[in-house]
């Protein structure tokens, strides 16, 4: 999990990077070229397959630990306190993960699939992600939608980020202060950047004029 | 019958070294075909059970918890000594062997005790191989304490729970031999008999205390490492499930009972508050390195302790000890202590406890860390806080421990000690070899009688389990197995393990069947109350043939009208309890019998009618200067026998801490 | 500290035996004192069955000062009960005030199978021990004790992670019913020692194993174990274990 974990943590940074190229407000021009780059760079591709192969492990590591981990308690108490002892998202990551799982899908739907259609079924045809973003954007519903992935991100990576470092034994007195300070500073900096993107293009921060964009010529 | 104690002959120094060089050896061949019954597996029981199995026996241990690890050697807190002389502070072998001889209050064997100085040293050198992890100066090297008033620091320790590092070492060691095979590990069975065949003891019957089943066992020879008998006074500082059934069921085949009437009474234990009390908690000797004792000057006192003027505290062991003052040793404290609240100045609901104070320890090392960082006229307040500090950092688990059990801070206010039973120096007569008089029944550690004389001195009792569980036994077993190498597995079909089961089936079906109206607990309690009042820290004649008659009247109640419920053959932890109950019953007899016997004072034996003007303790040497030896000879029946100790080297003195 | 006496209602685990199905009896309790220990508690209830002429209650227990580990018991939904870095026989009744109801369970783990009614199965746990728990030393092979110095840094941690009792409140308390903390807590005390060096890794490897094989959960790092451990063991144990695993695979040629 922790592998795995410390790769899906690794790919957010590059997705919340790029993706805040939007704050640019420059009608989506840097964006649509770096999203172009990074969907025909072969090196980008190569390690898109990984991202994928790294997150179907996660989830199948985690459907495995669940599954060992209810095996191990065939008798449930009666009376049980957990939050005595243990925070409620650090014994949700089931939960959470799950609820990201959906997000993800939808997600996909939403941006991905688009993006691919246009660059197969259409032979690459020019496809404008931030005008898609922007029109996702408006339905109120989907905002609400991807604020909700985005408190299960949180939360999941509340736990997730030291979790990792725990799991790969890196913890002492010396290092649990500063990573505990790191999960928190990424989780929070990510999850801003991302729950800001569905905001900003909703509330009309950033904005997008189409006759602005120049057509990108077929080959 | 004439009791042959097989002490070596030669000088003092060199017998167990010549004994090692001469006594029979067996092969590794013919190990393997050996099997050993190790009963207990504390301290001498899991370090007998590893050393043999290590060795190529076949070894069997039995406990009647759920795992060795759980023996009450677990609870000792202080630590073990051993005459290393790591502090250069004149320590040696001797100096070992002879403080124990002297504290024991000359009733011990010389040779054994002797034995146990020279193999201290190696025992520590053993537990740090296993991985025991001792206390330890900057430098990396072993640290030490004094402990219990001597003059060296011999003491090796790991914070407040030696014990719990040393046994988890042994428990270790004993699963290292399960994992290889050498050991077949019963946990959950309680032994309740003896096979005896053809005058030796070839195996136990044992029961399955989560099935209720009962097992036969052979082995070619029986250990018995199953601890110490406090719990007959119902409180004590021993485990609930101590009990004396192994070594008692030992006594009524032949093994004679050594001492049984020497207890030792612990002085730092904290107060029984009320009927409900199941147990009693220690707190650790070294609290009186710093603590001071004392009591209201006035009688029926009610005022707070901190209200309580210096000028009307009575500090009465430097009243009367001035020499050792707070430091004097656990019967004298012991005895102190319930002398005045006897005479009423007693503190707390009960009456019956006395202040240990650390207020004037807290200011002394506040003033001290003040003066570290330049401040040589601090505050009182000042002081205290640095203090607290200093006294948390030493001593702060057994505060706490205190704290959980009170409900009261004992940095505010003085903390309330009461004596406890704690240890018993008697028990199972062994020889040199460790042999009882039974041959092939060996008893081990506190289940023996022989190295602690009258009274056990503090971090003494770790060395003596391990002692004679590491090296001793190892060497000493060798000697009666050489000659058993022609003696097969004897067959459990063999009339005498079907004629012991059934026995033991006959009294456990005959016990549940009562089905009277009393709970075990309450005769144990009963019990309890009789062995305290009249075989307690002081002892009468009258009082004693008083407890003889009570007792065996216990006795007929308990046989009549006790009530156990469930079944034999179940999961039935009030009938085991019944078992151990009846036992001590018995054995409560036989130390009222002993004490009786023994007119005079020694050690944790204070008889009143044996001392000096002043009330100390006065010993006898002329006429009591034995091992008193009972065998069992019926119901309520004991023939005694004496084993002459000779003092070659140390000469017994009256001890005197004026 | 002012004493008081309640009275209490006590729902209890019942099982006949390992194979039987138990449920909950309802018990009531009076004039218990809050001097007394849980377990003291107990007693008074045992005595007022056998008075009744019903059966007491099984639960596990021994030296009652908190050091042996064999009390369990997991009362109002917490191993050892509402105070932290505490074992069952060292709670005491003023946790709790006149009235109230307590609820009683034994550990629930597979590795921890219910003998009866509160005593569970402990064994699992000396199977780890010997698969590995250990330093391969025969008696009479040490060398002299000082003529290893340890850095006392080191000795301490050792020490610490050494005052696991193995009582299974970790295993108790994970939700996932997990025995790493146990497990941890041993090969870090031989790891920290320049003794436990030679057998390290097929130390770690082997207990690991063995672990699993029980049938315990696995970490998934909520440190609920930590905060119930009466010894309070540190979850950085887990960590240096997880450590000690990684390289000990890393080093394995098989």
């Amino acid at each position: 999990m922790a592998f795995t974990g410390f790769f899906l943590i690794t790919f957010l940074i590059v997705h919340a990077g790029i993706n805040s190229c939007i704050f640019l407000n420059d009608n989506g021009k840097t964006f649509n070229i770096v999203g172009r780059f990074m969907s025909h760079n072969w090196i980008v591709r190569f390690l898109e397959l990984g991202l994928f192969a790294g997150l179907i492990v996660h989830i199948i590591q985690g459907l495995m630990l669940w599954r060992q981990n209810v095996a191990a308690r065939p008798v449930k108490y009666y009376s049980n306190k957990p939050e005595k002892n243990s925070t409620w998202y650090s014994r949700s990551m089931g939960l959470l993960g799950t609820l990201l799982l959906i997000f993800l899908v939808i997600h996909l739907a939403h941006f991905y699939v688009g993006t691919k259609v246009a660059l197969y079924a259409h032979h690459d045809a020019p496809h404008n992600l931030y005008a898609e973003m922007h029109e996702v954007f408006q339905q109120w519903w989907v905002v609400a939608i991807y604020l909700l992935g985005i408190v299960a991100l949180f939360w999941h990576l509340m736990h997730g980020f030291q979790s990792a470092f725990q799991s790969l034994g890196v913890n002492n007195k010396k290092f649990i202060p500063i990573i505990n300070a790191a999960g928190i500073g990424y989780t929070v900096i990510i999850c801003l950047a991302f729950a800001l993107m569905p905001i900003a293009f909703h509330f009309g921060w950033i904005t997008y004029t189409p006759e602005v964009v120049p057509a990108i010529p077929v080959h | 019958m004439a009791l042959d104690s097989k002490i070596p002959h030669g000088k003092m120094d060199e017998k167990w070294d010549d004994y090692k060089g001469h006594v029979k050896l067996v092969n590794p061949a013919n190990k393997r075909k050996l099997e050993i019954i190790v009963v207990g597996t504390g301290l001498a029981g899991a370090s007998a059970a590893a050393s043999l199995g290590e060795m190529g026996y076949k070894v069997k241990t039995f406990c009647f918890q759920d795992s060795p690890r759980r023996a009450h050697s677990i609870a000792a807190q202080g630590g073990i000594n051993a005459a290393k002389n790591y502090q250069n502070d004149g320590d040696s072998v001797f100096r070992l062997f002879y403080d124990t001889v002297k504290g024991g209050d000359y009733r011990a064997r010389e040779a054994n005790v002797h034995r146990l100085a020279e193999v201290s040293a190696a025992i520590i050198d053993q537990c740090v191989a296993q991985g025991v992890p001792f206390a330890r100066e900057y430098g990396g090297l072993l640290s030490n304490r004094s402990f219990g008033g001597t003059q060296v620091q011999r003491t090796f320790y790991a914070a407040g729970q030696t014990g719990q590092q040393l046994l988890l070492g042994a428990y270790s060691a004993l699963e290292r031999q399960v994992a290889l095979g050498n050991v077949t590990q019963y946990s959950r069975h309680e032994m309740l008999d003896v096979v005896m065949i053809d005058g030796k003891a070839r195996g136990i019957i044992a029961r399955d205390l989560v099935t209720g089943e009962l097992e036969r066992h052979f082995g070619h020879a029986v250990l018995l490492c199953t601890g110490g008998y406090g719990n007959v006074f119902y409180l004590s500082t021993n485990a609930m499930g101590s009990n004396v059934t192994a070594a008692w069921k030992a006594h009524k085949k032949g093994a004679f009972f050594g001492n049984p009437c020497f207890t030792q009474i612990h002085p730092t234990c904290i107060p029984v508050t009320g009927d409900h009390q199941s147990k009693l908690t220690l707190m650790s000797e070294s609290l009186r390195n710093d603590g001071r004792i004392w009591v209201p000057k006035a009688k029926d006192d009610k005022r707070k302790a901190v209200d309580i003027p210096e000028e009307e505290r009575d500090y009465y062991l430097e009243r009367r000890y001035p020499a050792f003052g707070n430091l004097v040793p656990r019967d004298v404290a012991s005895r102190a202590a319930k002398e005045r609240c006897d005479e009423g100045y007693g503190v707390g609901t009960t009456k019956l406890a006395v202040y240990l104070d650390f207020a004037d320890a807290i200011k002394r090392y506040g003033k001290i860390e003040a003066g570290k960082t330049g401040n040589h006229h601090p505050s009182d307040d000042e002081a205290i806080t640095l203090g607290k500090a200093v006294v948390k950092e030493k001593y702060g688990n057994l505060f706490d421990m205190y704290e959980k059990i009170t409900g009261e801070n004992p940095y505010e206010m003085p903390m309330r000690i009461y004596p406890a039973v704690h240890y018993t120096m008697g028990g199972l007569w062994v020889d040199y070899e460790l042999q009882t008089s039974v041959p092939g029944l060996y008893a081990l550690g506190e289940a023996n009688f022989s190295d602690h004389g009258a009274n056990r001195l503090g971090a003494s009792a770790l060395m003596q389990g391990l002692a004679d569980g590491y090296f001793v036994i190892p060497y000493t077993l060798g000697n009666y197995l050489a000659d058993e190498i022609r003696v097969n597995a004897i067959p459990l079909d063999h009339p005498a393990f079907v004629q012991t089961e059934k026995a033991v089936s006959d009294r456990l079906n005959t016990l549940i069947n009562i089905k009277g109206t009393e709970s075990v607990e309450s005769f144990h309690k009963r019990l309890g109350k009789i062995m305290w009042d009249k075989c307690g820290m002081a002892r009468n004649a009258k009082g004693l043939q008083e407890a003889i008659v009570e007792i065996q009247q216990l006795k007929k109640e308990f046989w009549s009208n006790v009530r156990i419920p469930g079944e034999v053959n179940e999961f039935n932890t009030e009938l085991d309890k019944a078992g151990r109950v009846a036992d001590f019953i018995e054995l409560g007899e036989l130390m009222c019998k002993d004490a009786l016997n023994r007119n005079e004072s020694c050690g944790g034996h204070f008889r009143e009618e044996s001392q000096t003007e002043d009330g100390e303790a006065k010993r006898d040497d002329e006429n009591f200067s034995y091992v008193a030896a009972w065998e069992y000879k019926g119901d309520s029946n004991w023939e005694l026998n004496k084993e002459p100790l000779e003092f070659e080297i140390v000469k017994p003195t009256q001890r005197s801490y004026k | 500290m002012e004493h008081y006496n309640m009275n209490l209602t006590l729902k209890v685990w019942k099982q006949k035996n390992s194979k039987a199905k138990g449920g909950f009896e309802t018990y009531q309790v009076k004039n218990i004192s809050s001097e007394m220990s849980f377990l003291e508690m107990f007693d008074v209830l045992n005595e007022q069955l056998i008075e009744e002429n019903k059966e007491p209650i099984a639960f596990d227990h021994d030296c009652r000062e908190g050091i042996c580990g064999m009390c369990s018991m997991y009362i109002n939904g917490q191993a050892h009960g509402p105070w932290q870095q505490n074992t069952t026989c060292q709670l005491h009744m003023r946790a709790f005030k006149d009235g109230d109801t307590i609820v009683v369970e034994p550990w629930r783990s597979r590795a921890f199978p219910v003998i009866k009614d509160l005593v569970v199965d402990r064994t699992s746990f000396d199977r780890i021990i010997q698969a590995g728990g250990y330093i391969s030393v025969n008696t009479g092979n040490a060398v002299d004790a000082n003529a290893l110095p340890i850095d006392k840094k080191d000795a301490d941690a050792a020490f610490m992670a050494a005052a696991c009792i193995g009582c299974g409140a970790c295993v108790a308390t994970c939700k996932n019913g997990s025995a790493m903390l146990f497990t941890s807590a041993k090969v870090s005390q031989l790891a920290l020692l320049p003794q436990g060096a030679p057998e390290r890794e097929t130390r770690v490897l082997n207990m690991v194993a063995q672990m699993d094989k029980e049938g315990f959960g696995n970490c998934t790092n909520t440190y609920a174990c930590e905060a119930e451990c009466p010894k309070g063991i540190s979850v950085s144990n887990i960590a240096r274990m997880n450590r000690e695993f990684l390289s000990a695979e890393l080093n394995s040629e098989e």
